[in-house]
């Protein structure tokens, strides 16, 4: 990883030099320090999470006793089934996982097909559309909110996946410059071989760039499965009938129904299992989350 | 990463050998044709279409009617609760954005630095921004509870009485910049590998001139990272006037509209009161309030941030 090649030079150098001079013992005590004070910011910062697995394994009355403990006395896994059948989570969680994958894959191929074109091919007017793709990442999305939901409302999507998942297939300009930026890194060397080996450009494109940027591509794959497992407002303005909400709108829902029992101990349950699929992702693929930011160029 | 040619030039193309394809001069239409069919759609289209709704009363059942200015005069003179929802969303922005930059980067120049395990916090760190949502959302509305909550049971250990955040007309709002703070992760990367990009030659320069760790802080590390603070900044105000989710886990906009923001207001208006015109017209002042901060701080920026290379063109 390259983050990790920088950074102070101190504790290197220090074991090998012979013997202790107040400067080096100086950076070790300072590195111990900083060493405590992440530590315990790690720990500070980490408390919510475990608090929130914590107290979806206790009991009601254990939540409500004061002081608060720790740890539950017997750990309720049964609290998790409870909140997931009380309402229908199990639809929820397919119509979100359809979503989700639904728009990745359109990202991707709308993204890079628009990529490609910026990156490789030439045509009249290309930086004028590209300063136009980059200048629509500034609008607030707010801004078209409503006559984007007018249009949707006219074709009658209401209520069906279709605004949530056909958009990602006329891609998303912070990817397709993100994306673009990777391209513009690849040797161009192997574009001018493959064409006088008798490629074409679509060949090129799906032979050698796709194939060539998977970082890039797992990035995008990446920051796609977090925003459309998180959305919120899409789903809540688009979804109405019960069986047709995704995870985040049902957890919202579920919340509604919670207020009157205060179950706090299942509106953790049923928190946790919906960011369970999220925390599964991100500890497989938390590098190209760091790399994402990075393809854009913004390093320099 | 994958390669360093990043300035190859293209000698097939100068040499136009395929000069005799007309395709080639049509083909990259195609490749973007999927955006730019959306962008005309689905940004260009809706974006201007607000415009005009803000001109406009219609609520979706009887045919809109033209009102001229009206929705703009209502707003600012007639609608105490949009102007709250402005001053809500001015003070959460105000206090939000200088802490969660300065978290941010007081963390990533801790984590920039070689010490075994340093990775995993690097992690730990990032991870309530992949997380953010309703859960999270509901796990923070329950932290703050008044009886329960992690937060006041923690300062309860100190003997201090904590107030009722949430539920708090004063509290509601620190509570709500509290909880941001939380997902500074995302800047932090940023930050990260904007640290990587300062050339070490300077803090070795620095270093021979004398310079203490704070003078290499000031002097060095935060020109150099001027120009990735000014884009953050830019993004997380523009971010911040956008908060939704949190408010409409949380609060609902409540207590007695104490934590109504922007786009709360706004979605309501359009979504639950059917006022189209009404709400365009709150999004395209949005539009302008982020359009004039950018340019502002665009301008502003001359002043304070530095980019290498500059004074050699």
């Amino acid at each position: 990883m390259e983050v990790e090649q920088g950074a102070v030079r101190s504790s290197g150098s220090l074991l090998s030099s012979p013997g202790w001079r107040w400067p080096q013992v100086r950076a070790l005590l300072f590195n111990a320090f900083l060493y405590l004070l992440i530590v315990a910011g790690g720990i500070v910062f980490l408390i919510p999470f475990v608090w929130m697995v914590s107290t979806s394994l206790k009991t009601l009355p254990e939540i409500q006793r004061i002081p608060q403990p720790l740890l539950p006395e017997v750990i309720r896994w049964d609290n998790y089934y409870v909140a997931w059948t009380s309402l229908p989570f199990t639809r929820w969680f397919f119509n979100t996982a359809f979503i989700t994958v639904v728009n990745i894959f359109g990202t991707l191929l709308s993204c890079s097909l628009a990529a490609y074109g910026f990156a490789y091919t030439r045509f009249r007017g290309r930086n004028f559309l590209f300063v136009i793709l980059l200048s629509s990442m500034m609008l607030p999305y707010h801004v078209r909110l409503i006559p984007t939901f007018l249009i949707f409302n006219h074709l009658g999507w209401i209520n069906t996946f279709l605004p949530l998942t056909v958009p990602a297939f006329f891609g998303t300009a912070f990817y397709i410059f993100l994306l673009r930026q990777f391209f513009l890194t690849l040797p161009k060397e192997l574009d001018d071989a493959a064409r006088i080996d008798g490629c074409n450009s679509l060949n090129i494109y799906w032979r050698i760039v796709m194939p060539l940027s998977k970082p890039a591509l797992a990035a995008v794959t990446a920051f796609t499965f977090i925003d459309s497992w998180n959305d919120f407002l899409g789903p809540l303005i688009y979804l109405r009938q019960d069986s047709r909400l995704t995870l985040s709108l049902g957890l919202r829902m579920f919340l509604d129904f919670q207020e009157g029992t205060g179950d706090l101990h299942l509106m953790m349950a049923a928190s946790v299992a919906t960011l369970i699929p999220i925390l599964i992702v991100f500890f497989f693929a938390q590098k190209h989350f760091v790399e994402g930011v990075t393809f854009t160029g913004l390093k320099g | 990463m994958t390669s360093q040619s990043q300035t190859a030039v293209r000698p097939a193309e100068k040499a136009s050998f395929f000069g005799w394809w007309r395709w080639r001069r049509i083909e990259g239409y195609l490749f973007i044709a999927p955006w730019l069919i959306g962008f005309v759609a689905f940004v260009l289209g809706p974006f201007l279409a607000s415009f005009f709704l803000s001109f406009a009363d219609w609520n979706l059942v009887r045919p809109p009617s033209w009102v001229g200015l009206e929705h703009y005069r209502t707003m600012f003179t007639n609608d105490p609760k949009y102007i709250k929802s402005f001053v809500n969303t001015v003070y959460f922005t105000v206090f939000h954005v200088p802490l969660i930059l300065v978290v941010a980067l007081f963390i990533a120049l801790l984590l920039n630095r070689q010490l075994p395990g340093i990775g995993v916090f690097r992690t730990l760190f990032y991870l309530p921004s992949v997380t953010a949502g309703v859960a999270t959302a509901i796990l923070w509305r329950f932290i703050f509870n008044y009886h329960y909550g992690l937060l006041n049971q923690a300062i309860g250990l100190v003997g201090i009485d904590g107030p009722n955040w949430l539920g708090s007309t004063k509290w509601a709002m620190p509570a709500f910049i509290i909880m941001s703070t939380w997902g500074f992760g995302s800047l932090m990367v940023l930050y990260l590998a904007g640290l990587q990009g300062v050339p070490r030659e300077l803090y070795e320069a620095a270093e021979i001139d004398g310079a203490t760790a704070w003078d290499k802080l000031l002097n060095v590390t935060i020109p150099m990272m001027s120009p990735v603070i000014f884009f953050t900044m830019i993004m997380t105000i523009i971010g911040s006037f956008q908060i939704f989710t949190a408010a409409f886990v949380m609060t609902e906009g409540g207590p007695a509209d104490a934590t109504l923001f922007y786009i709360l207001y706004l979605y309501r208006s359009a979504f639950q009161w059917l006022r189209i015109g009404y709400a365009s017209a709150m999004a395209w002042i949005l539009f302008l309030v982020i359009l004039a901060l950018t340019l502002i701080q665009l301008k502003l920026s001359r002043r304070w941030v530095f980019y290498a290379g500059e004074e050699l063109a």
